[in-house]
């Protein structure tokens, strides 16, 4: 695992030193995260890979992860499809068991740091501790929260607003509430397997067991075979390309095989391809980051056509490789591209076609957008920077000015 | 013989209102009425997380106008406003609601509604300011320090100092003239810091303090 001076090339001295500054005025305040799964998706991701770097800044930091069985998962899934926007149902007893769940939880827990902060809807109601053990209380909340059902979000209101602050990943996510809203926008890990550099020779290796012809311009999307990324809509755009400039497409991505939606789209992705050789529909196995990685930096404009997003990672990704991105403004995109500074944002088919063909067509051009874009990367979306934020939250708590003397 | 100076850095960290506009009407309502602060954030958000970019971008609001809008027009003079002469966040909140008042007294814009998913989002920050190891005792030293501190340190105590802090003036130039140097502290804050990058002014300061010494 690395260490905080492995990021010494990316976030600079200076940088790494003012991540000490700011943990040493944390000494003597004790942090816990709490979430719901200590492995899989990208909360238990992300804190697998700060924790050992909080530690190594000097942070007395810990992490727990509540318990709970099939049917409390069952009831946080539908909640978390409802903040969605989905309409699963959950009836008043759902909400009943969800607390005694999260109360057997508090029992079982120690929640005596100084800084409590808990990570999504699962363990929200961890916060009616607070009373009785004090302590600071900060919420994060690392989903998608556009369009909210009612019912669930005003359950869910009464708890946030217990918490001295809530955390979101998008401004559009912000709700008028009593509390304070911080915007901490997710984060990619330079060193990881799928952002590290790479040897050509292993770019190559992947494309040739792909049969990808690098010799042409290829445009990729790389990303999970869900409706909301419109891979549909991406082979369209190829389409109106196709006949002004050869190039090949790579549609790349995994996506639960037993999720009957999944393997759907998966087939109108075929059919929809079908008959082009140039159209590459590749569904990847877990584990796959080394040829994601790869298939970003072989790519000559990488595509992110989503139709509804919570962040969109996957930018970021590209962009750190310095790719052109065209991408759909949606959720968190138009905080990773601004328009024609550092890469490009449509709202169809038709001008995602459209400015596919101008960057292949102007290289140089979709080279500056790549280079603006690693460096907007560098300087706002790398892991440095998110736990420079959460060092920042953490002060928060104990400050109200608007200009803080530390 | 002036004090050594100090170098501090600052970080934000950015705060949501929970407030948004879709018109340029509720643009202008928003910016009458939010705090201070985010007037600051979105004046200068651009130019913390764009700084390699020069020309810099305009400020969030003439972009949002342009790019959301359509409003070409009225985001140029958005665009246009003269931060480096406002000298308190409040000047820069007037001048910016005279544009916007201007403009859409005729009403015909004053409705013109965002495409679904591009609202505008106030926002604002809080901003922590701490000392760094780095201290200059003479413009040697100075040179030497700000070659190699952090943009952020730069900011602080160009932008943040003179605009957010309402000093006027920018801690170099302060120091400088108390150094005894009245015509470097005058040419340091003559330069027009919205107009380059952060890599560009650290640049810039640093040839004006060499010019200086060796004329």
């Amino acid at each position: 695992m690395s260490g905080i001076k492995d990021y010494l090339p990316f976030a600079g001295e200076a940088g790494v030193e003012e991540l000490f500054l700011l943990a040493g005025r944390l000494r003597g305040r004790p942090v816990r995260h709490v979430n719901s799964t200590a492995v899989g998706g990208g909360v238990a991701e992300i804190l697998t890979r700060m924790m050992p770097l909080l530690k190594d800044l000097g942070v007395e930091t810990r992490w727990d992860v509540i318990k709970g069985n099939e049917r409390f998962f069952r009831i946080t899934k539908a909640m978390h499809n409802a903040l969605h926007g989905g309409s699963d149902p959950i009836g008043a007893g759902d909400f009943a068991f969800f607390l005694e769940v999260n109360r057997e939880n508090a029992r079982e827990m120690d929640l005596a740091d100084e800084i409590n902060f808990i990570h999504d809807p699962q363990p929200i109601a961890l916060v009616e501790e607070r009373s009785g053990r004090g302590g600071r209380w900060v919420w994060r909340c690392h989903i998608d929260f556009t369009e909210p059902q009612p019912a669930v979000w005003e359950f869910l209101k009464g708890y946030v607003e217990r918490y001295d602050c809530a955390v979101f990943s998008a401004p559009a996510f912000a709700r008028p509430l009593g509390v304070r809203q911080v915007l901490i926008s997710p984060s990619i890990d330079p060193l990881s397997d799928k952002n590290r550099d790479l040897p050509e020779a292993t770019v190559q290796e992947v494309c040739d067991r792909f049969k990808i012809d690098r010799s042409r311009p290829v445009v990729a999307q790389i990303s999970r075979f869900d409706y909301l990324k419109d891979p549909v809509g991406v082979i369209r755009a190829y389409k109106l390309v196709k006949p002004h400039v050869d190039c090949q497409l790579v549609l790349a991505g995994g996506g639960a095989t037993d999720d009957p939606e999944g393997a759907k789209v998966l087939e109108e992705v075929r059919r929809e391809a079908e008959g082009d050789p140039d159209v590459f529909v590749l569904f990847l196995p877990p584990a796959s980051d080394v040829e994601i990685n790869a298939l970003q930096r072989a790519a000559t404009v990488v595509l992110q056509k989503s139709l509804k997003e919570g962040f969109g990672l996957t930018v970021a990704e590209a962009l750190w490789k310095a790719k052109p991105v065209v991408a759909s403004a949606v959720g968190g995109i138009p905080l990773q591209v601004t328009h024609r500074h550092s890469g490009i944002l449509t709202h169809s088919i038709e001008g995602t076609a459209y400015w596919v063909k101008q960057l292949l067509n102007e290289p140089d051009y979709a080279a500056k957008l790549g280079a603006n874009g690693r460096v907007h990367i560098a300087n706002n979306f790398l892991i440095t920077r998110h736990i420079r934020d959460y060092l920042l939250t953490f002060l928060s708590l104990f400050e109200s000015k608007d200009i803080v003397y530390l | 013989m002036a004090a050594s100076f100090r170098f501090y850095t600052r970080h934000n960290l950015v705060e949501l209102l929970g407030r948004r506009a879709t018109t340029a009407g509720e643009l202008r309502d928003g910016i009458a009425s939010v705090p201070g602060a985010s007037i600051y954030y979105h004046t200068h958000r651009f130019l913390q997380q764009h700084h390699y970019l020069s020309p810099e971008p305009p400020n969030d609001f003439a972009f949002w106008v342009t790019t959301s809008l359509g409003l070409d027009a009225l985001g140029e003079l958005l665009a246009s406003v003269d931060t480096v002469r406002c000298g308190r966040i409040e000047d820069l909140r007037a001048r910016t609601l005279d544009v916007l008042d201007a403009h859409l007294a005729n009403g015909r814009t004053r409705t013109t509604a965002c495409p679904e998913g591009e609202d505008f989002h106030f926002m604002a920050c809080r901003t922590f300011v701490l000392p760094t190891p780095y201290q200059a005792r003479d413009l040697r030293e100075f040179v030497g320090v700000l070659d190699k501190i952090s943009i952020h340190s730069i900011y602080y105590h160009v932008f943040e100092a003179r605009l957010r802090l309402e000093k006027g003036v920018n801690d170099f130039s302060t120091w400088f003239e108390a150094l005894g140097h009245p015509d470097l502290a005058r040419a340091v804050s003559r330069l027009d810091p919205y107009t380059m990058t952060l890599d560009g002014l650290r640049k810039k300061i640093i040839g004006e303090v060499q010019r200086h010494v060796r004329d």
